[in-house]
């Protein structure tokens, strides 16, 4: 039994829910699906604000209930509980629910599956393994969605926006942050939201240091620690927590065939969001783990234009290669085409006090930008806009960005 | 059906008491219930069974192609390995006869490989073929550069380790042995026949006593006043890679063991992962089951020549797991009639393999010591759960979502369990006391992204069931 469909959308986050919305309103026939029981992605257990716009601000949740009631409403049908197992055609999955299997075909397929954290073991990290170490993604679900008890000191490592928010939560279920560790000599995120957990919540910020050990059966019971100079010590702590890393939950994509971006290893795809498959989209955090909520609902609407297009006959550009030279580590979208206007997102792998990025195509340079962060910091997001991209020559190399 | 976690244990003397809930000490259980006049107690220091060596181990179904010939280790995993092969088809614990290559790296290897294959043919297994690099490199096409041959040993398996205690241990409780968990063996004494296990759930009474403990087989043998072999932990690291890595490797790539010491392996898991693995380190500590910085490095540096690629792909879990190594090439199986009592000790990596024949062996030890087993009845078939990726996964079976729609409702996406999974782990008969023994039965939270996405919904339903 295969069942037909305009679009089939994988994934309710914000860059799901927002491409459906759009299309939905639109006149297609489009349905979302979510494995989760819930619509809404991430922002359902991102119970602190800093979502919707800085003159509507939203919680997490509240971002996430907006969203699924605004696709639902533009006449998207949000299927939850149901899971894309894997690819039965070009444009069609195999799906599984509580009511059995089912073919789903589309005209067009967006992949919006999202980024995860990588875990402790995916880290490499030593020790024992005891109960009590998490993601921010689990602590998030754990305290927020399921009231569950956390213990009471928890280390957590990483120093980046998502380390603070469950900085947040560890402290919103009771419990105490022992510190903040991270590899990198400063904080990655804005210098208030650092002052503001130093000085008023008095949580401790371990720079150049990592986590060596785990310590503890059945419960951590602390956790070694190592500082670039040299010096050791142990955080004795019952809860960890690993914090960003974040990974593009990319399965699907990848049981499809679908060529991935060596650097951001989710699909690689240009400025309309089109990947290697014709027909096959994908937006949100699986291309680029991670960005906000806001960045991947304005993928979302914007990869419904090209949808459209699809939908109604439109060819299937290639684009270039769009390279980030190091120190940068990854570009999104990584092709583009001469009609792009997306703008991109960019990560470094080192500091970068006053970047001027430059763009060039075998050689001739098309475009010199200046970010509006003073310093680009690994963990945070330098942007580029497209203003440049109709200067590309589509049959020529690739195009490099480079930070200057 | 009995099986117990708290209180006193029960006062009467049974017939059997076996120390140890692993492989072995559950192999045991259900081999003497089958004896239905007798009974038995299996009692475990531990909150759940296979807690031991038993989880942690490389999940090989092994031919004994290499064990040491003559010896009761080489016989048993002959017969053992037939007949664990036989019961795993009878009772849905997954297996699959992927074969194994000892690949060849340099010519001191290479040389070794025509002695391996005499070894194999003196421990009557006779279908080793020696391969040429050509060969081994159509049959494993992304092994790294540079391997000069191997010998192929196609009757290898892998196999879930974790099933089969766990089939064992319940088949021998729903035939009437009594599991006593978290009860760890303190004291042995015996007086007037009877053997007097001190316990701080208190004392526990038998007439004949099976020693399974493991790890800790000699302590007990100890206490019992014999001295005839110390265990060394022996701890293994291992490194589960993700399922993309799966498609990477179709054999079990064993090293070449030669005068410098062993290698490490490359595995596929039947739940669809891949292996890299194990060291060897001899311990003092039989708690230290952590992993080390040294150890994980040296492994990522051997799995980088064995298998370039299997490097890209992330990592699920490490985990480290004791052998009971105990300095003799060969188990230490020994009945002492005159002390109605036998030691099952230094059971190696192969114990997995080796399992029901070395219960029918401990069976016939006590019987020829004197225990009358009376009438045998063949226990009635379990049947597993299947967590291997060769055969279908409940979600991927209509028939049974359709009879049951919280098949179709996955819980964990990166393994694809379902809650009617986990739902029939916690009401199966040896149910699961965390939520490691809850992985471990359903793959719950075993998968990429280690809980992520579902460790609280996975929490919240066994609480739930914790009521």
């Amino acid at each position: 039994m295969t069942r037909h469909v305009d679009v089939l959308v994988i994934g309710a986050g914000p860059a799901g829910l927002a491409a459906a919305s759009r299309l939905a309103a639109g006149g297609a026939r489009v349905e979302v699906l979510d494995r989760e029981q819930r619509a809404g992605g991430v922002p359902r257990h991102c119970a602190h604000g800093g979502f919707g716009t800085p003159l509507h601000p939203l919680t997490g949740p509240a971002c996430a209930r907006l969203l699924a009631d605004a696709a639902t409403r533009a006449g998207a049908v949000v299927r939850t509980g149901v899971t894309a197992l894997d690819w039965a055609g070009p444009r069609t999955l195999t799906t599984v629910g509580p009511e059995g299997p089912e073919n789903v075909a589309a005209g067009a397929v967006v992949l919006a599956t999202g980024a995860r954290e990588r875990p402790r073991a995916a880290r490499l990290v030593p020790g024992t393994r005891p109960a009590g170490v998490y993601t921010t993604g689990e602590l998030q679900q754990a305290v927020h969605l399921y009231g569950q008890p956390i213990g009471s000191r928890a280390v957590i490592v990483g120093a980046e926006d998502v380390s603070y928010a469950a900085a947040g939560t560890v402290r919103a279920a009771g419990a105490e942050v022992v510190a903040l560790v991270t590899h990198l000599p400063r904080a990655q995120t804005t210098p208030a939201r650092a002052l503001d957990a130093r000085l008023r919540h008095r949580i401790p910020l371990l720079t150049d240091t990592t986590i060596t050990e785990l310590l503890g059966h059945g419960r951590p019971t602390g956790v070694r620690v190592r500082h670039r100079d040299g010096r050791a010590a142990t955080l004795p702590c019952d809860t960890v927590v690993f914090t960003g890393d974040f990974v593009p939950d990319h399965e699907l994509a990848r049981r499809g065939g679908i060529a991935l971006d060596p650097g951001t290893r989710g699909p690689a795809v240009d400025g309309a969001l089109r990947t290697s498959h014709p027909g096959v989209f994908a937006v949100g955090s699986v291309l680029h783990a991670v960005q906000s909520a806001a960045t991947a609902a304005r993928e979302g609407t914007h990869a419904a234009t090209a949808v459209r297009d699809w939908l109604t006959g439109a060819a299937w550009p290639g684009g270039v290669p769009l390279l980030a030279d190091p120190p940068l580590r990854w570009i999104a979208p990584n092709r583009v085409t001469p009609a792009d206007r997306l703008p991109y997102v960019l990560r470094t792998t080192a500091l970068l006090p006053r970047p001027v990025l430059h763009v060039t195509q075998d050689g001739r340079p098309l475009h010199r930008e200046r970010p509006r962060l003073r310093t680009a910091v690994p963990n945070r997001t330098l942007t580029l806009t497209a203003r440049w991209a109709h200067r590309i020559d589509p049959e020529g190399g690739p195009v490099r960005v480079t930070a200057g | 059906m009995t099986v117990t976690t708290s209180g006193p244990l029960p006062t009467g003397p049974y017939d059997v008491a076996i120390v140890g809930a692993g492989v072995v000490g559950s192999a045991i259980a259900r081999r003497l219930a089958h004896h239905p006049r007798l009974r038995i107690a299996l009692v475990e220091a531990q909150d759940d069974v296979g807690q031991g060596t038993s989880k942690a181990n490389t999940a090989i179904l092994h031919t004994g192609f290499d064990a040491v010939p003559g010896t009761l280790e080489a016989r048993l995993v002959r017969e053992g390995a037939r007949e664990l092969a036989a019961y795993a088809a009878e009772s849905g614990i997954p297996v699959e006869p992927v074969g194994a290559l000892l690949v060849a790296w340099d010519e001191e290897q290479l040389a070794a490989l025509p002695r391996l294959a005499e070894k194999a043919e003196r421990n009557e297994y006779h279908a080793t073929r020696l391969l040429g690099p050509a060969e081994l490199y159509d049959r494993e096409p992304h092994l790294g550069p540079g391997a000069l041959g191997a010998l192929h040993v196609p009757g290898e398996s892998i196999i879930c380790p974790w099933t089969t205690t766990l089939a064992y241990a319940t088949q021998a409780v729903r035939n009437g042995v009594d599991l006593h968990l978290d009860s760890p063996v303190e004291g042995a004494a015996r007086h007037d026949g009877v053997h007097h296990l001190t316990t701080p759930r208190g004392p526990l009474r038998a007439r004949w006593l099976v020693n399974a403990a493991g790890l800790h087989a000699d302590t007990l043998d100890r206490l019992l006043g014999h001295d005839d072999f110390t265990v060394t932990p022996r701890r293994g690291q291992l490194i589960v890679h993700d399922k993309f890595a799966r498609a990477l490797v179709r054999h079990i790539l064993l090293p070449v063991p030669t005068a410098l010491g062993k290698g490490v392996l490359v595995a596929p898991t039947v739940h669809g992962n891949v292996l890299l693995g194990p060291t060897a380190e001899d311990l003092d500590d039989r708690t230290a089951t952590n992993s080390t910085a040294e150890g994980l490095d040296r492994l990522r540096e051997q799995g980088r020549r064995i298998l370039p690629a299997l490097l890209d792909e992330e990592v699920t879990a490490v985990y480290a797991g004791l052998r009971a190594a105990t300095g003799v090439d060969d188990y230490r199986i020994a009945a002492h009639p005159d002390q109605a009592y036998v030691t099952v000790g230094g059971i190696r990596s192969t114990g997995l393999t080796a399992s029901l024949a070395i219960a029918a062996h401990v069976t016939a030890l006590l019987t020829d010591a004197g225990l009358d087993p009376g009438p045998e009845r063949a226990p009635a078939p379990v049947r597993m759960p299947n967590l291997g990726e060769a055969f279908p996964r409940p979600y991927q079976r209509p028939d049974l979502v359709a009879a049951d729609p919280d098949h179709g409702r996955l819980v964990c996406h990166c393994e694809r369990v379902s809650r009617g999974e986990i739902r029939d782990a916690l009401a199966s008969t040896i149910p699961p006391r965390s939520l490691d023994g809850l992985r471990r039965r359903t793959r719950a939270g075993a998968g990429r992204c280690q809980g992520f996405y579902c460790g609280a919904a996975v929490r919240a339903l066994f609480e739930e069931a914790q009521g």
